[in-house]
């Protein structure tokens, strides 16, 4: 995303932007497999929901939820998992289009959780991400959730690429990538034991770049910070940290202030920020196709701990 | 030849001309099969690395230093759950995505341990080209120069996977002679392994659009030629990559209308999409064109009606042709839940017609179909599983297996059960009619799956005969 793009790789980014029927078709595909995986999840689950965080991918989600259902017809709940931090704007970003397709909208927070001792910190300011999970199974067993949607998608991360689109959960919430169920054609196996659930990922199959342009080409809004703004940040392990209550600089780091977005939003404390000009979704199109990082090695704090890191807390029940 | 196979006749020619320009604005799906080790990861890695989709992060999780200096181990870009690092083999398809200048790819890595087969069957069922690799270093006659009797020369793995890519119509099939580069004869131990592919194909009935020698390791034939050599194992045609560019995806050309009703949505106060208590019929039309006006036939009960509207994803009228997702609307209100059939009506044949009539779908109770077995515990006559057709949910009783299939002689053999990963042919009785069609025909109306009653896992992909 910095300026070292190769001028082969903007070629060729100019070149697939001038075929646009080519990325058109292709929208239409995804848009199309999405639908027909939002409408089965409504005929096949006497429960469902649709986890929706405010961020692009949610957004795309849902706009795709409101082809096929229309305003005020989505047939689930909107389910978010609230980690307490949160960037306010995302938070209210989410209200905003919540209440536009007049959905219901159930909010459950990790610190609720840990009001109840469900989930314990090791250290205050520690990453929530991980703790979702558990605050994540609570709210199923409370709701008696029986298939969520996610805005997941293969290309994120390896353990992610092989995951199923309707993906079997046991009555622990885990993920078992050994036995996972055969998909074979459209014929979901969407059967289910007491106390199981499914995970089910509409968007498994579109890319960072096919988000962007389903963004430009719907004229989807989002939050601010997915494009450029001004922002105090430090540099920390590679990465931009940005400045926030919650992640002051430490004493031996420069702050600096650099016009940057967000290429994820999640929990403030594990979710940084890339140096960037780009203030449309066109803009952004051209710097995804010549970039050199994955969305979450640019971004997330949190995987980089181990090569098993998002397969294990998959299988915890991490979305 | 087996009438397992013969059911499954080859579509049309798979071969592209010039004159059949494919539609490469959608993204061509394709698999990577064959056996452990033939190096399906490493020529995946490759395509990614070469195509410049893997990104610097990604890369450097996967890079080496040693003495020679930094080496990429090509595989454990695609082996992404722990247990398969642990032990260096693919366990389950992994879904990449990669372009070029020319198209969208989306590739299912699929394992080739004979244990993961349902996993390849998963990823052949999803796929618009399937290639095959053939590890020539494998093989001891290719590697020796001794001559290749019969297409018992090739590795199980390389026929099992063939076939069932064959089976489950995968339109292209492409082989990919690999590791070429280990062997000093390239072009003798290409031409004698592109002989034993010829005579196992012709065999099996299954039509093969190319064969291609390269190197996954080193990359040649695999973007493109091999820089320094020309013509490398006797072969001027394109690479394999050039060679997907061009293949043709999926699609289903039936004239006659065939509508799952996936959804039904049910009229809400006030609303004008379903007034007058008219519920809206969701679904993705499998075969022909949804149109306002056309007669039709609410299979399985066979109750007739007038398509009364039609309405696309942002709910305007217009016509739907297959492959997309519609609303539709119908002129009464009839007894119609998800599961059923929306089809076009037969049309009257007049008495002076030597005209067919419209073929119209049969409903049936009991099929003959080709079942590849998924799941650990054996098919066993007489248990009642769980069937998904479409979407409807039936019970389905096994009668009887009529036989399996041996992979290596391809001949039919007695068999009481079917193991998991086996091939064959059973007949079973179903709890009620559905419109089957022979899965040659229809993908959509010859397809279903059964389900274990007891454990809930899918159990075999059926093919009706």
């Amino acid at each position: 995303m910095n300026a070292t793009t190769e001028s082969a790789v903007i070629q060729s980014a100019l070149n697939q932007a001038a075929a646009h029927h080519l990325s058109n078709a292709h929208l239409d595909a995804l848009e199309e497999e999405t639908i027909f995986i939002l409408r089965e999840v409504a005929a096949s689950f006497e429960r469902p929901a649709l986890l929706f965080s405010g961020g692009k991918d949610s957004l795309v989600m849902l706009k795709c939820a409101e082809k096929a259902f229309g305003i005020g017809r989505i047939p689930y709940p909107l389910l978010m998992i609230d980690t307490g931090h949160n960037f306010p704007e995302v938070t209210a970003f989410r209200d905003q289009r919540a209440a536009e397709l007049q959905a219901k909208l159930i909010v459950r927070s990790v610190e609720d959780s840990m009001a109840r001792g469900t989930v314990r910190l090791s250290r205050p300011d520690e990453p929530r991400n991980a703790h979702q999970s558990v605050t994540l199974l609570e709210a199923i067993e409370e709701f008696r959730f029986d298939a969520l949607m996610g805005g997941a998608r293969r290309d994120e991360e390896k353990a992610r690429a092989k995951e199923r689109i309707f993906s079997h959960r046991d009555s622990f919430g885990q993920w078992q990538p050994k036995a996972q169920r055969p998909e074979l054609w459209t014929l979901f196996n969407t059967r289910l034991a007491p106390g199981e659930h499914f995970r089910v990922f509409p968007i498994s199959n579109w890319t960072e770049l096919d988000v962007w342009q389903y963004i430009e080409r719907e004229q989807i809004a989002l939050p601010s910070l997915y494009y450029s703004h001004p922002r105090q940040v430090v540099e920390r392990n590679g990465l931009l940290m940005p400045v926030t209550d919650l992640t002051p600089p430490r004493a031996d780091e420069t702050v600096q202030t650099l016009p940057v977005r967000f290429r994820t939003l999640g929990d403030v404390t594990c979710t940084c920020p890339v140096a960037s000009e780009a203030g449309t979704a066109a803009d952004i199109i051209v710097e995804t196709l010549s970039a050199n990082v994955s969305e979450r090695g640019a971004t997330r704090m949190d995987d980089q701990t181990s090569e098993a890191s998002m397969e294990k807390r998959k299988k915890e029940g991490y979305f | 030849m087996s009438d397992v196979l013969e059911l499954n006749r080859p579509v049309s020619s798979s071969a592209v001309t010039a004159s059949q320009a494919p539609d490469t604005g959608t993204a061509l799906r394709f698999i990577t099969c064959g056996s452990v080790d033939d190096g399906k990861s490493t020529l995946i890695g490759r395509l990614l690395v070469d195509s410049r989709a893997v990104l610097q992060d990604h890369l450097a999780g996967v890079t080496k230093q040693t003495h020679d200096g930094d080496q990429v181990d090509l595989a454990r870009l695609t082996d992404g759950l722990a247990a398969e690092r642990e032990q260096g083999i693919t366990i389950d398809v992994a879904w990449r995505y990669f372009s070029t200048e020319a198209r969208k790819f989306i590739i299912g890595d699929a394992p080739g341990h004979e244990q993961y087969t349902r996993n390849m069957v998963t990823a052949a069922s999803q796929a618009d080209a399937a290639v095959v690799l053939v590890d020539a270093t494998k093989l001891p006659w290719a590697r020796e120069g001794g001559p290749a009797q019969d297409s018992d020369a090739l590795l199980p793995q390389t026929r099992r996977h063939s076939l069932l890519a064959h089976l489950l119509r995968v339109p292209s099939i492409v082989f990919a002679v690999n590791k070429l580069d280990a062997l000093p004869d390239a072009a003798g131990a290409f031409a004698r392994i592109s002989a034993a592919l010829t005579r196992f194909t012709q065999e099996a009935g299954i039509q093969a659009v190319a064969t291609v020698p390269m190197s996954a390791l080193k990359g040649w034939n695999v973007v493109g030629p091999r820089a320094d050599e020309p013509g490398w194992a006797g072969y001027q045609g394109p690479a394999l990559l050039e060679l997907l560019e061009t293949l043709p995806v999926t699609g289903e050309a039936q004239a006659s209308l065939a509508f799952p009703v996936q959804w039904v949505e049910t009229p809400q106060s006030g609303d004008s999409d379903t007034a007058r208590g008219r519920r809206v019929l969701w679904g993705r039309v499998a075969a022909g064109e949804l149109t306002a006006g056309s007669q039709v036939q609410v299979l399985p009960s066979g109750q007739r009606a007038v398509v009364a509207e039609v309405i696309n994803h942002v709910r305007q009228p217009g016509a739907v042709l297959a492959g997309h997702s519609a609303g539709l609307k119908l002129d009464r209100e009839l007894d119609i839940s998800r599961g059923d059939w929306v089809i076009a009506a037969p049309a009257p044949v007049a008495d002076d017609s030597f005209d067919e009539p419209t073929p119209s779908y049969a409903v049936t109770r009991e099929l003959q179909a080709v079942v590849a077995w998924l799941d650990d515990d054996a098919l066993t006559p007489g248990r009642v599983y769980w069937a998904l057709h479409g979407h409807r949910w039936i019970k389905a009783r096994v009668k009887r297996v009529v036989h399996q299939l041996n992979i290596n002689t391809l001949a039919r053999e007695e068999s009481h059960d079917l193991p998991a990963n086996a091939i064959g042919r059973v007949e079973l009785t179903l709890q009620d009619g559905i419109p089957a069609v022979p899965y040659a025909e229809s993908r959509h109306l010859g397809a279903l799956i059964l389900v274990d009653s007891a454990t809930n896992r899918t159990a075999a992909a059926v093919l009706v005969a």
